[in-house]
């Protein structure tokens, strides 16, 4: 990955580019921990968002090198955000773990140069690109239909896939016929309030193909014309957290040239995830191209946000039933989006909305990580899960495809009636008149 | 690797994976939020239950090692600093709600519970645990009871002890007891004694709290004064018309900008000092005592009094108080903040003292009030690079108390002694009263093994902060 180019030496100090003034905006006041999903499990502040911050800041001021038990305390940050969310004191958190993650992984590429399959294939390789995954999933997709994959996960035998790839396979959602591919334009229904770009993404073309149908329909429900630009693509999140700072600059600089910013009241995108990479593109990069990422950025609008400040149009049919929302991170934390989400669903007649115990403690998903660090991804699957039976819900919301997986797959291993929609999905039912 | 006797032995008690000792990973436990002394330990454990807590007393006795018990680490006062030779011992692994018994109005909690945690899970029950320190989100419930923590709404309802039925406590010798839960102690009322203790006694491990019924209704108010005694005039006379409003909190310019930065309420910012008031009770005479106390705002200069329309909005002003000193990290890398408590009607001249004690030491102070308990909170900003500053802000910060005592006050109302005011001690304390405590504390622990150094100062005055 180095061949030279100043930028992507580092510093043997992995603490190095992290601003000083970003550790100094933390008082220590400690009302951070409980927001942190693994110092909530495991109760070690070395596992909580103060004491990571501390371990950064030792190896910032050159007090101790990083060791190997220091590492562990921060691979198993979710880089959730949580802590941000409730940090009275303004700290940035993620500003600081993202640039130290991404020094220790290109640290390790260059000393030991070793070949890791899953990251280099599977990870950076594959996943980003629908093309690649599409005709991947077909074998699977075939058990799936014949009612085989059921059965051999129930047999177990899906454990016999090693490692992560059998995690990523125990992930995949039964097959829904998605739809075909969203055309490049759909025209607003009734009056015409706005013209918007659709963000399909990558993982959650493949995956959730239904809801970004539903989405767009929502947003002709509203009166928006939707674009869809050809040419963007992956969002540059997989590549960015995984390492691959440049995999992801090309990523972004795709969606650059495919969405022409003056045309468009707003980006809209409908995961979380690829939502929060897109609002920080101003950030990631240091180049001539700065300017115009930050120029996208500010155009990005998560649908529920964008909707709510557009003023949305209340959906009619009743749909009779008890559901729950759950934060993503990526929208909640990292977006600050909350209340938009909550406003919308409740506007569905007949739909009776209860809070979800402890909503914006991640499950467990969080990008890659449920792949990299299952044991705690597991403990916090089972913690979210438990939560959601509290609540008697029958169908689970969540706005991001990662969480979406993550909970599907643990409500399946229960074997439990509960589905797992986004919430444009109910939205776009509600909208329809039959 | 032979590693240490002690780590050895604790590491037989509760498992090799709940013992730290790798001194990075001890460096996370060199302090609590008082940041202005540290020094790591020689270890942490985590027990699971009471048992093993008992086990790790009888260890580090046979090692003659110290025990500094730690819950969320939100101390202001050094309480969890390690003092020489300790091995920090956390509650945060012992966090189940056991038992919500709602027709008897109790709850039984372990020690590590957030405090937080059970006023969620006690949420549509239309009960509530009562104390609610700002830092109820991640403050544990033994915590609270170590330090007796207070809060906003002690104004009407107390502080933590007015609210622990019973605890089960692990003594220095490693015995388990349970102290009640009674609601009238029949014999000596040592879960009075345990309440604020410190962790110098014993350990708590379980505490049965009372919960108490939600008010009917309530009404939520900010006035905005253009003057510190103003505001502080109001509170007085609020309080002599006879009302006791549940919570009546008072922020003053400085801290307004960061808690304007960081919740974008929409404060004033060229006010010189805003109270939050809230009643609550009956619904039928609330509107009676909600006309009264905007009446007297007004009456005292009050430039506006507004009482929140929703629950949203009350809730987004308690979030503003209760949040607003973190908030402070805003304006600058680190503060100290001081718990004077005085009477009530000598809140504007201590305040007014306080800005003078901060132009002669050249640091900036902001302040935050329980203003209906006479309790200020002032935060004294530094940058803890700077040691200059840092000893003038000591400095300032121990004349401030000074002045809170020479007011007729005290040192403490809500966060404890700790290690930070233990030097104070003795200004406020007769030598016979704190040999008294003393005397209390070593038939506890008569090896002095509880968090050494904390709360009360060694015999022959030799306290030293
Ligand atoms: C931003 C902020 C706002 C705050 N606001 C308030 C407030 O409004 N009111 C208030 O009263 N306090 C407040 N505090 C102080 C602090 O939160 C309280 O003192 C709280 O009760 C401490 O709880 P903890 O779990 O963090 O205890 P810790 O900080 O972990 O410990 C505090 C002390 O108690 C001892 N201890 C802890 N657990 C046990 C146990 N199980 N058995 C025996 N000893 C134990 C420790 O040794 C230490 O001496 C605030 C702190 C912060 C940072
Ligand atoms: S990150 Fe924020 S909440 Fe956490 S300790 Fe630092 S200042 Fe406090
Ligand atoms: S990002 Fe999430 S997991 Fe990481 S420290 Fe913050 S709250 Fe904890």
């Amino acid at each position: 990955m180095s061949n030279g180019n100043s930028e992507k030496i580092v510093a043997a100090n992995p603490a190095a580019g992290i601003g000083f003034d970003l550790f100094l905006r933390c008082v220590h006041c400690g009302l951070c921990t409980s927001a942190c999903p693994t110092y909530t499990e495991l109760g070690d502040e070395n596992d909580g968002p103060r004491g990571r911050i501390q371990l950064m800041r030792m190896v910032a001021e050159g007090r101790t090198p990083l060791s190997d038990r220091m590492r562990r305390h921060l691979e198993l940050c979710l880089d959730c955000r949580s802590c941000e969310t409730a940090c009275p004191s303004g700290v940035r958190y993620g500003r600081m773990i993202e640039p130290f993650r991404q020094a220790v992984e290109q640290l390790d590429a260059r000393l030991e140069k070793r070949f890791d399959w899953f990251r280099e294939l599977i990870l950076l390789r594959l996943l980003p690109y629908p093309n690649r995954l599409r005709p991947l999933l077909a074998p699977i997709r075939l058990l799936q239909r014949l009612g085989l994959f059921d059965a051999a996960e129930r047999v177990g035998l899906l454990r016999l896939v090693p490692g992560r790839l059998g995690r990523l396979v125990r992930l995949l959602p039964p097959p829904v016929s998605g739809g075909p591919r969203l055309p490049k334009f759909l025209p607003a229904v009734g009056r015409k309030r706005a013209r918007v770009a659709f963000f399909v993404g990558c993982v959650a073309d493949v995956f959730y193909r239904h809801v970004h149908w539903a989405t767009v329909r929502v947003l002709q429900q509203n009166g928006c014309d939707v674009f869809v630009p050809p040419g963007q693509g992956c969002c540059g999140a997989i590549h960015l957290h995984n390492g691959d700072p440049d995999g992801a600059r090309l990523a972004a600089h795709a969606n650059l040239v495919a969405f022409e910013l003056d045309r468009y009241d707003a980006i809209v995108v409908n995961h979380g995830g690829c939502g929060a990479m897109l609002k920080e593109y101003g950030l990631h990069w240091q180049d001539g191209l700065t300017p115009h990422r930050a120029k996208f950025a500010a155009k990005v609008k998560d649908v529920h946000e964008f909707l709510d400040q557009l003023g949305f149009v209340p959906p009619r049919r009743r749909i009779d039933c008890v559901a729950t929302y759950h934060d993503s991170c990526h929208l909640a934390h990292a977006q600050g989006v909350t209340a938009a989400p909550r406003k919308m669903l409740t506007s569905i007649p007949g739909l009776t909305l209860i809070e979800l115990p402890e909503s914006g403690i991640c499950c467990g998903s969080a990008g890659t990580y449920n792949l990299l660090e299952p044991g705690m991804a597991e403990r916090l699957a089972r913690r979210k899960l438990n939560n959601i039976l509290q609540t008697g819900a029958q169908v689970v919301l969540a706005a991001n495809a990662g969480c979406m997986l993550q909970i599907a797959a643990a409500i399946r291993g229960q074997r439990l009636p509960l589905r797992v929609m986004h919430p444009m999905e109910l939205l776009d039912l509600s909208y329809r008149e039959e | 690797m032979s590693l240490p006797p002690l780590i050895t032995d604790l590491r037989q008690c509760v498992g090799p994976s709940n013992v730290l000792f790798a001194p990075s990973e001890l460096a996370v436990y060199d302090c609590d939020a008082f940041t202005a002394e540290r020094r790591p330990p020689v270890a942490v454990v985590f027990p699971e239950n009471a048992q093993q807590v008992g086990q790790l007393m009888r260890v580090c006795r046979h090692h003659g090692a110290a025990v500094v018990p730690r819950g969320a680490g939100t101390s202001l006062a050094g309480g969890c600093l390690p003092g020489p030779n300790s091995v920090v011992l956390m509650l945060t692994r012992m966090n189940r709600i056991l038992e919500i018994d709602l027709r008897n109005r109790m709850a039984v909690v372990e020690a590590g519970v957030p405090n937080l945690k059970l006023t969620q899970a006690l949420a549509g029950s239309g009960y509530h645990f009562a104390p609610d320190p700002s830092s109820q989100g991640a403050s544990t419930i033994g915590g609270n009871v170590a330090t007796n923590a207070g809060g906003p709404h002690t104004l009407k309802y107390g502080v933590t002890v007015n609210h622990v039925l019973g605890l089960e406590v692990v003594l220095s010798d490693g015995t388990i007891v349970q102290l009640g839960p009674y609601e009238d102690p029949p014999g000596l009322d040592l879960v009075g004694l345990l309440v604020g203790s410190e962790g110098i006694l014993g350990i708590v491990t379980k505490v049965w709290v009372r919960l108490t019924r939600n008010p009917q209704d309530y009404r939520t108010m900010r006035a905005i004064f253009d003057s510190v005694e103003q505001a502080s005039e109001a509170v007085s006379r609020i309080i002599a018309a006879g009302i006791i409003p549940a919570a009546m909190e008072l922020m003053d310019q400085g801290i307004l900008a960061a808690v304007e930065e960081a919740f974008s309420f929409g404060f004033p910012l060229d006010a010189q000092a805003i109270l939050i008031i809230e009643v609550d009770g009956l619904a039928v005479d609330i509107e009676r005592k909600q006309q009264q106390i905007v009446d007297i705002c007004k009456q005292f200069g009050a430039r506006e009094v507004l009482t929140a329309a929703t629950t949203a909005q009350r809730e987004l002003l308690w979030k503003c108080r209760k949040l607003a000193v973190g908030a402070t990290g805003r304006l600058s890398p680190s503060y100290i903040i001081e718990d004077g408590v005085v009477p009530r009607t000598r809140l504007p001249q201590v305040i007014r003292r306080i800005a003078e004690i901060a132009r002669s030491h050249r640091i900036r102070i902001v302040n935050v009030a329980h203003a209906g308990d006479g309790n200020v909170h002032p935060l004294l900003l530094f940058d803890e690079r700077d040691s200059a500053e840092t000893q003038r802000v000591r400095a300032a910060g121990r004349e401030v108390l000074q002045e809170c005592i020479a007011a007729g006050g005290s040192i403490t109302a809500e966060h404890g002694i700790g290690v930070e005011k233990l030097s104070l001690m003795e200004r406020l304390f007769a030598p016979q009263d704190l040999e008294a405590m003393r005397r209390i504390r070593e038939a506890f622990d008569p090896r002095l093994l509880f968090n050494p150094g904390k709360k009360l100062p060694q015999a022959g005055g030799a306290a030293s902060a």
